[in-house]
């Protein structure tokens, strides 16, 4: 069996996760600060998650697409996002953005405000609160986003196909070639990367409650001594 | 605060350089391996003697499309023919060895608004006459290369060891059929199909409390497969790739409308000499005699 689907979707999950960590913390930072049209702008964070896929890659693919002013910027340099591998970056980008985002903005508003101000009265730069107090406390969930948002992006279709096409050996993730096999009606492929995927995305589940318990029972030691 | 706001922009922006770079990347590695290998090849007949240097450029000659560079075609084609493609594009290798053709698969309709929106396609291969025709009012094909290819033909099958007494599509209106599996007539095209041949066949009321709609043919194809129906209707191709059931008979003649898979070279084509050479090795025999293998009939 050809194995490129699954270098594909790693390689694209990969990337993609590490786009939706900068992203996501830097988008909850940023909703968290400002006062006017929270609501709207947070809607608009969220909204991937709600839109069925296909929707947001038809969205991607009128915004990459050569006939919008965005693609024609992108045509001067030469640069072409429709079926690539860095289309369905973006696409799995896009998607897994908001499991990222929520996870660590309920984080930063749970977090205890008086250390902020405690920080403050010592003189230290907001820039340097954030970083140096306020990430370290907040990695527990800023992990679980990041798993969320890879397992998510491993399993990316609707979008991916959208923007990236289903070009074997370049485009075709694990997801893909499963709707490719069920099309072509070839079963025991089919059955192969239901397999495969199942196996990855359960471990990904797995591994997060795992390292969960574990903080969980090091908290409560902490509690105990 | 307000520093705290710039170096979230600062970060947004850096992100979307790094994936800008990252495209752009991508790009020139896709294109850089083919110029490497073509001066590695020159450098080779550069250091060979003076005698070999003489041939190669008289076979040169000769034969121009050996030295051609390199070409990739991408082909746009509709999902049901991701078998027969695949088939295809390995045996084109052996025809025309500079000419790569790498495929996409997906619906038609996703297909065609991909190609609206510059996906970079130099030939598309519709399940139906309807997206080639709207990309040809948009003026996004080639003119006069469009070829109507292929025919596909919509069968009644039933399970391989059924001793279900079903003969011809008239029947599935007698006591002998108690249940059928079909295409949702609204968005499964072969569903539209059916409902037309039940129509013209004066037994669509008699039909539709025994219907069973499937989100796709290949749904169809398998319930008929597992037995949980007495029959159903798919195309011919589908039919072909199942051994688990057999076909009781085609559609009427004239009972619907014929169901095309038309090709086409695009506008926005490179390569527009390759992908024509490509469109005439799908009608040569050796070609017609695959698309045979895999259930379909040529126009």
């Amino acid at each position: 069996m050809d194995l490129s689907p699954l270098y594909i979707s790693i390689k694209v999950a990969f990337v993609a996760t590490i786009i939706t960590i900068i992203l996501g913390i830097a988008a909850a930072r940023y909703v968290l600060k400002i006062r006017r049209f929270k609501g709207l702008i947070d809607g608009v964070f969220t909204l991937p998650m709600v839109l069925p896929p296909t929707v947001v890659g038809f969205f991607l693919l009128v915004i990459f697409g050569r006939n919008s002013l965005f693609g024609k910027i992108l045509m001067q340099f030469d640069i072409n996002i429709v079926f690539t591998w860095v289309g369905a970056v973006i696409a799995s980008t896009v998607v897994s953005f908001p499991l990222m985002y929520r996870t660590v903005r309920g984080a930063f508003e749970q977090f205890d405000i008086t250390i902020i101000y405690a920080a403050r009265t010592l003189g230290i730069s907001e820039f340097k609160i954030f970083y140096k107090i306020i990430i370290p406390n907040v990695i527990p969930s800023i992990i679980a986003g990041t798993v969320l948002a890879f397992a998510r992006a491993l399993g990316e279709f609707g979008a991916t196909i959208m923007l990236a096409g289903n070009i074997p050996g370049r485009t075709q993730t694990m997801a893909v070639a499963v709707y490719t096999a069920v099309q072509a009606g070839d079963r025991a492929k089919a059955y192969s990367w239901v397999l495969i995927i199942c196996i990855m995305s359960f471990t990904s589940i797995i591994l997060i409650n795992f390292w969960n318990n574990r903080q969980d029972k090091k908290t409560a030691k902490r509690g105990d001594s | 605060m307000r520093l705290m706001k710039k170096n979230i922009l600062i970060l947004f922006i850096t992100t979307i350089m790094l994936l800008m770079m990252l495209s752009g990347c991508t790009i020139k590695l896709l294109g850089a391996p083919n110029k490497d290998t073509l001066s590695d090849v020159s450098n080779g007949t550069d250091t060979s003697s003076d005698v070999s240097k003489a041939t190669s450029t008289e076979v040169s000659a000769v034969n121009p499309t050996n030295t051609t560079e390199k070409v990739e075609l991408v082909v746009a084609a509709a999902a049901s023919l991701t078998d027969v493609a695949t088939e295809i594009a390995d045996r084109y290798k052996a025809v025309a060895p500079n000419v790569t053709v790498t495929y996409t698969f997906g619906s038609s309709g996703a297909l065609q608004t991909q190609i609206e929106e510059g996906a970079p396609v130099d030939v598309f291969m519709s399940a139906a006459n309807k997206q080639m025709t709207a990309l040809e009012a948009k003026g996004l094909i080639q003119v006069g290369t469009k070829k109507e290819l292929l025919v596909n033909k919509v069968v009644l099958i039933i399970q391989k060891d059924s001793t279900k007494e079903i003969k011809s599509f008239e029947d599935i209106a007698t006591d002998k059929v108690s249940t059928i599996a079909l295409g949702e007539p609204t968005s499964v095209p072969v569903g539209q199909y059916t409902e037309d041949i039940f129509t013209s066949l004066g037994i669509l009321d008699k039909v539709k409390p025994k219907s069973n709609y499937g989100s796709d043919v290949r749904q169809v194809l398998t319930w008929v497969e597992s037995g949980e129906v007495d029959c159903g209707v798919v195309y011919a191709t589908d039919a072909i790739s199942s051994d688990k059931i057999k076909v009781v008979c085609e559609a009427p003649k004239d009972s619907h409308k014929s169901v095309i898979y038309p090709v086409a070279v695009l506008k926005s084509s490179k390569y527009t000499v390759e992908a024509q050479g490509f469109l005439e090795f799908l009608s040569t025999t050796e070609v017609t005699n695959v698309f045979k293998k895999y259930g379909f009939k040529m126009k």
